[in-house]
Order: C-alpha cells, then structure tokens, then sequence
C-alpha cells in the first residue's frame, strides 16, 4: 500500500478545528510512520533476487525502505494538520448554504450531444495535430481501448446498475464473442459483418445458459457463481487445445473490412480505391468508428429499453424484488433477458477486440478484466451511461498515460519502467475513488419513471439490488 | 485401494490450507456482510513472509533446526500479514461501512489488485523456490505420507482447536458473535463494534499467514500471483460449507481439497478446477445456502 492510501484512510479525529493542532498531526504522522514500516520492512527493505547460481538470496534496500516511511509520514501530517480541517470547514459551509435550484444551464442539459460530436470529431482532430503516423497511438491506446471498456461497462450496467443482479464473470461473454469470430472466421471464412451478429447471438445464448440456473441465488451467492462460470469459461479455453489452441491462442484473424473493401496495399485496398497514400491509420481510424458506434448502439439500446415494460421490470427488479413478484413481474424471464443482453453487447465487443487484435488467448480474459469492468460501473455511478463513461477514460485513460510517462526515467535512472506500476496504481485508484465518492462519479438519476416532471435524485436513493 | 488413500491423504493436506484460508473469509462475511477480496492476497503475503524469513534464516545461521524455522516463520508471518489486514480495514473497509454494499466489494478487488502488484514490484515478477526444509517420508500400509502433510495437518488441527476456544469461550469470542448477530444491538449493549472487527480481520489474516507458510513449505515455490487461484479455492470453500459458519468452512475446505485430488487422480488433472467450480456452482443451485449455513430469512 502506498502511502497515498494510508493518508486518505485514518480520517483526522480532529473536526471542525479553526487552527491546525500540531501534536496531533505530528502524532498520527508518528503512528503512521510505525504502521508503514512494519509493513514495509520484510517487502521494500528486502528483496528476494536469484544469483548466478539461481539460488534466491535477499538483497537489502534499507534507503528506499525509510524514503518511503519518511514520505508516507510526511503525507499523513499534511493530511491531519491542514487538509483534514479544511475539507471539514468547507462541507460545514457547503451544509449551512441554503439550497438554490435554478434551472440547468445550456451546456448541462446539452452535454452528452457535445461529448458524442467530439469523439466523432477526436481522429481529426489528432491526425490534424500531429499527422496520421503519430496519431496511431492516441487513436489505438487511447480511443479504442476506452472504448472498448466504455462498451462493456455499458453492457455489464444493463445486469448490475438496471437489473441489480451482481455479475463478476463478465469477461466469459466477452470471451465468447472473441472466440466465436477467431474461430467461424478461420475455419468458414466468414466476414465480420456477418460474424458480428452472430457472435452476439453465441453470447446472448450462453448469457441465458449460464443465467439460467443461477436464478434462484441471490446477492453474493450470485457473484460467487458467475466468478465460477467465467472461471469455467477461461479454463476449458485453456484446456481444449483441439479447437481453442489452448494458451497459445489463436492467431492471424481476418481484420474487419468497410462493406467488403480490405485495408491492405492490395489494388481493391481502401487506400487504392479512394487514391490516398498507405497508411496503417487508416485501418485505426475505421476501427475507432467502428467501437464508437457500437458503444453508441449500446447506449441507445439502454435508454430506450428503460422507457420499455422491461427496462421499467429491471429497474423495480432492482428496487424490491417481492414487490415485484407480488405485482405480477415474472422475474425469471426479467432476469435472464438483463442477463443475455448483457452478455450479447459483451459478445459484440469480443467480436470487435478479436478483428482489432488479429490474435486472441485466455490471457486476455482473466478474471481481473470483469473486475476492473465492473469497476468502472461501480465507480461511474451504477447506471449513469454518462458516469460510466468518464469513469472508462479517467480509469483506463489514467493507466495508459503511465506508459507515456518516459521522463520518470530520466528521475529514477534508465531501468525505471513506468508501465509495472500500472496495476498497481490501478487497485489504488479504485480504493481512493470509492473512499471519495462511494456513489460513484454521477451520484444522481433521473428516474425513468416520474409523475408531471422529471427531477433529478441523489444516487442513495436508488438500491443496488439484492442480486 | 492404496492409490484411493494416497489421493485422501494429499487431498486433506491441501484442503486444511484452503480450510485455514476459508476461515478468514467466512470471518469477515459473518461479522460485515462483504466478500474480502483481498484475502486470498493477504494468503499470498503470508507465503512471501514465510520465504523471505527462511531465506534470512539461512543467510545468518548455518543450520537451523526445522521445527525452530517453521515457528519463526509462522510467527512473523502471523504479525506481518495481521498488521496488513488491520491497516487494509482501517483504510478501505472502514470508511465505507454503512455505504451501499457494493463500495466496499469495489474497494476489497481495487486491495487485491494493489497487493499483487506491490509484491510483484517490490519483489519481481518471478517464480521464488526454496529448496525443501522437510523430506522424510513414511510408508504406512502401502501409502506414502511425508513429514510435511503430517505437519500441515497437525498445525491445522492445533490452530483450529486454538480457534474454537477463542470464538467460542472467550470474552472476545462473545462479542464476535454477537457482532454478527446484531451489530447495532452489540454496540448498544457496550461492546466495541470497530475493535471487534479489527481484531476478527487480525485473525483472519493471521490464519492466512500460516496456510501461507504451509503452502510455502509444501510446494516449495511462490510468486505474485499465488493469491488469486487459492483464494477463491478457499472462497469456494466458505461458500460450500455455508459462507458464516466455521465448522462449515473446514469441512468446505477439505471438500475442495478432496475432490480436488480425486478428480486429478482419476479424472484429467488439467480441468481439476473446472470441476471444483462446477460442483460449487452445482451445490449452490441445489442448496443456496450451503451445507452448514442457515437459510435466509426474507425480509419483507
């Protein structure tokens, strides 16, 4: 744990203080300085390294072991002498200002129009800035790895934030999707337009197969199962080497074509046909519209499903499920079809990760993807396609700009790589945005529901479902 | 016949770990309602520990007794991985109590994900072997045990028998289970709500420690990753024997370990977890609540 978290944790008993107490914050700087190298002393102290004759011997790193403690120390009498008294004052003053509604600004009510102009906008905007070989990584790492994660999130809230049914085996869907278009393309040579569909359809059906006996769990039982199924998924992938090609994974996919017409430097090729000079951007480009638009599919299928009886039995699913089965709501069939749609936008998206890889293998469905999936949704502020969206780029986005960072090198010498401390910031990240606003980036609704006019209601009070 | 018993034996050896690992799970799911995600990395932290103290046993003495090894190894591990998990609770769980139930869930995968990559950043990413600290075998009727499993059922037995006094006969146990009873009524009654939980977190990750140790000593190698397969193994296990009944867990565990080894004996070892999910899956549609667990009272 760095310290960042060990500050932001043990919050200051001291409240409503006008002037900074001292020998408190120096005595909780002290106890965390005690904490941290407790903890530290065996794992940043020593290191466990092989010597030339492969025997493990323990390298000692005493200076890095008390730089840290020093910093977390530091951190943490900030934190309790000036940054505590303050965040509480000000949610005092927040607390005590009267409440003044008046109505949203042009730019709220307009924003998600503008955000969609602006990604539909973003590759031109980058090729124009710095040329369609350096526009490669921004479009590649940064547009279509958002969202591609923006598009499972979206899929992923259609089971937890609208039906309140707790899935942590999301990536098996998404598994089913990348295998089924490896797979049928390879060995019948179809297209993607036609695999697309029908990988969401392999998925849809295994989402209602793996949905269909877990009904009667409820909340962590549920969880508990689904983490099982996508385990179940992944292993046989591994194990049936006769189809799957087991760890090794399956190689050289047919890219996706735009109606018929491939990206390569044959004479039918995109560039020849519209006389424009090679470029591998281009393929970059036409696959960024492709993940935009398929996210932006799922997005309008999610808003009009909830207008619709059954997005309405989800939501109430959500809210109390007795109540709903003593109001006539067939709660199996409400259940499974969250669950296969769900499970066919995570379809889709493997479809679409499978053409944009070329390449596929279990590695790339572990169980850490449902969770950081999962997180995202959580975070955004289950429900909110808005929230889940920022939640995407800030936590997605956030990790990738790490591997960009390479002027830490020249701080922390040449061997410093900055790409190892991703996951690890990653798992921090969700624990500080959760401790900081525990309902998510977007913690209010509005109600798909309402009586004359439609107002907006803080996140707490919606439910997040028994399961 | 013999070949039956062999696999019985191997598989209690490595259901009493998944079975100690359990018990911090079904611990905290009891007393605070949340799947500890980070457990099974706190398990993970144990078996570093573990390695790191024998390797620094062996740099400064010459030859250190096995048994003395195995205690100092335990020991350390036990303050090591409890001062983890009490810190973990202090910062992640504890400010989200109250919070709706899937903020703490969010914060214990974001723990996990942190430790994992800590150990692997702090310690490098590849596999650490020791060479064995005990390999004496005996051959009783035919079957081989070796010193190590009579050891790892021994301590298992020991701690369990430890464990059960604790939660069942002292003060501290009194408040344990009336925390999970009632935690409002608890405090109200003047126990100390937020101690309780330390401490119950403490324990858990105390128990981890040593099935870390153990794990250690069996297979003799551990990396970054060993938190994850192991611990939702023992999750599994919690949830089989009924998640918030302690007898349930071991008897969970040792199930897990059983058909575990079973199935790699006589079935193919390469789907060995595909088959304990499906029976986890299989008990669950069956009997939701577990072999030993209460069933749930509805509310309405």
């Amino acid at each position: 744990m760095s310290e960042t978290t060990a500050k932001t944790a043990m919050p200051a008993e001291a409240g409503t203080m006008t002037a900074p107490n001292y020998v408190q914050a120096a005595r909780d700087a002290f106890f965390t300085a005690i904490v941290t190298l407790g903890m530290f002393v065996l794992f940043v102290g020593l290191e466990t390294t092989q010597n030339i004759r492969n025997e493990l011997i323990i390298v000692q790193r005493w200076g890095l072991l008390f730089t840290l403690v020093a910093i977390a120390a530091a951190g943490r009498f900030v934190l309790s002498a000036w940054i505590s008294p303050a965040l509480a004052a000000r949610k005092a003053t927040v607390a005590a200002r009267p409440v003044v509604e008046g109505p949203p600004s042009w730019l709220r009510t307009n924003w998600p129009r503008i955000a969609v102009v602006g990604l539909f906008l973003y590759p031109m905007i980058i090729v124009a800035l710095v040329g369609s070989q350096g526009s490669l990584k921004w479009v590649d790492n940064f547009g279509i790895q958002i969202l591609i994660y923006v598009m499972l999130a979206w899929g992923l809230n259609i089971v937890v934030g609208l039906a309140g049914l707790l899935d942590l085996g999301y990536v098996a869907f998404y598994a089913v999707g990348a295998y089924s278009y490896a797979l049928l393309s390879q060995h019948f040579g179809l297209s993607f337009w036609v695999l697309l569909p029908l990988a969401g359809i392999l998925a849809a059906f295994w989402g209602i197969i793996l949905g269909f006996p877990v009904l009667r769990l409820r909340g962590d039982y549920l969880a508990i199962v689904t983490l099982a199924f996508g385990e179940i998924i992944r292993l046989v992938l591994i194990n049936w080497t006769s189809v799957t090609k087991g760890t090794f994974g399956v190689s050289g996919i047919p890219k996706a074509t735009l109606f018929g017409i491939p990206f390569d430097a044959s004479p039918d090729g995109f560039a020849a046909i519209f006389g424009l000079p090679l470029s591998s951007a281009y393929y970059k480009i036409f696959l960024y519209y492709l993940i935009l638009m398929l996210a932006l599919v799922t997005a309008f299928v999610t808003l009009r499903l909830r207008r619709m009886p059954i997005g309405r039995a989800w939501e109430a699913l959500r809210e109390d499920e007795v109540a709903c089965r003593s109001l006539g709501i067939n709660t199996t069939t409400t259940k499974l079809t969250a669950f296969s749609l769900g499970a066919m936008f995570g379809g889709f998206a493997g479809a679409f990760f499978a053409a944009r890889q070329g390449f596929v293998s279990p590695e790339s469905f572990v169980f850490l993807e449902s969770a950081v999936i999962l997180a995202i949704v959580v975070l955004g502020g289950m429900g909110s396609l808005t929230g889940i969206a920022i939640a995407a780029a800030v936590m997605v986005g956030g990790t990738e700009i790490l591997r960009e960072l390479t002027f830490l090198k020249q701080i922390f010498g040449e061997d410093f790589t900055p790409e190892l401390y991703r996951m690890l910031f990653f798992g921090l990240a969700m624990v500080i945005v959760m401790i900081w606003k525990p309902r998510g980036f977007v913690g209010s609704r509005s109600p798909t529901a309402f009586l004359f006019e439609r107002k907006s209601v803080s996140g707490s009070f919606t439910k997040e479902g028994h399961g | 016949m013999e070949y039956f018993v062999q696999q019985m034996v191997n598989g209690l050896t490595l259901g009493s770990i998944y079975g100690l690992i359990a018990i911090g799970y079904t611990m905290v799911y009891g007393i605070i309602g949340m799947i500890n995600f980070a457990h099974g990395d706190i398990f993970m932290l144990g078996g570093f520990t573990a390695l790191i103290v024998f390797l620094l046993l062996t740099s400064m003495f010459v030859s250190v007794p096995v048994v003395l090894a195995l205690l100092v190894m335990i020991i350390v591990g036990m303050f090591m991985c409890g001062l983890w998990n009490w810190t973990i609770e202090r910062v992640a769980y504890r400010p989200l109590r109250g919070s709706f139930r899937l903020a703490p869930l969010i914060t214990a995968i974001g723990m996990s994900i942190a430790l994992s990559n800590f150990v692997q950043v702090t310690q490098g990413p590849r596999n650490k072997p020791i060479p064995p600290m005990v390999s004496q075998t005996y051959d009783v009727f035919g079957v081989t045990i070796s010193l190590k499993q009579i050891v790892i059922v021994i301590i298992t037995s020991v701690l369990l028998a430890i464990f059960w006094y604790i939660v069942n006969k002292t003060p501290l146990g009194r408040a344990q289970r009336a925390c999970e009873q009632d935690r409002k009524m608890a405090a109200l009654l003047g126990v100390d709500v937020d101690r309780t939980i330390s401490i119950t977190f403490i324990m858990g990750a105390a128990l981890a420690a040593v099935a870390g140790s153990m794990y250690l000593m069996y297979y003799g190698v551990v990396v970054f990753t060993d938190g994850f397969v192991p611990g939702v193994k023992a999750f599994t296990a919690a949830v089989l024997g009924g998640i918030g009944s302690l007898p349930g867990a071991v008897i969970g565990g040792l199930l897990i370990g059983l058909i575990e080894s079973l199935w790699s004996a006589y079935f193919t070892i390469d789907y060995k977890d595909v088959a304990t999910f499906s029976i986890l899956a299989i008990v669950l549609i069956f009997k939701p609540t577990g072999l030993l667990g209460r069933p749930e009272v509805e509310k309405v």
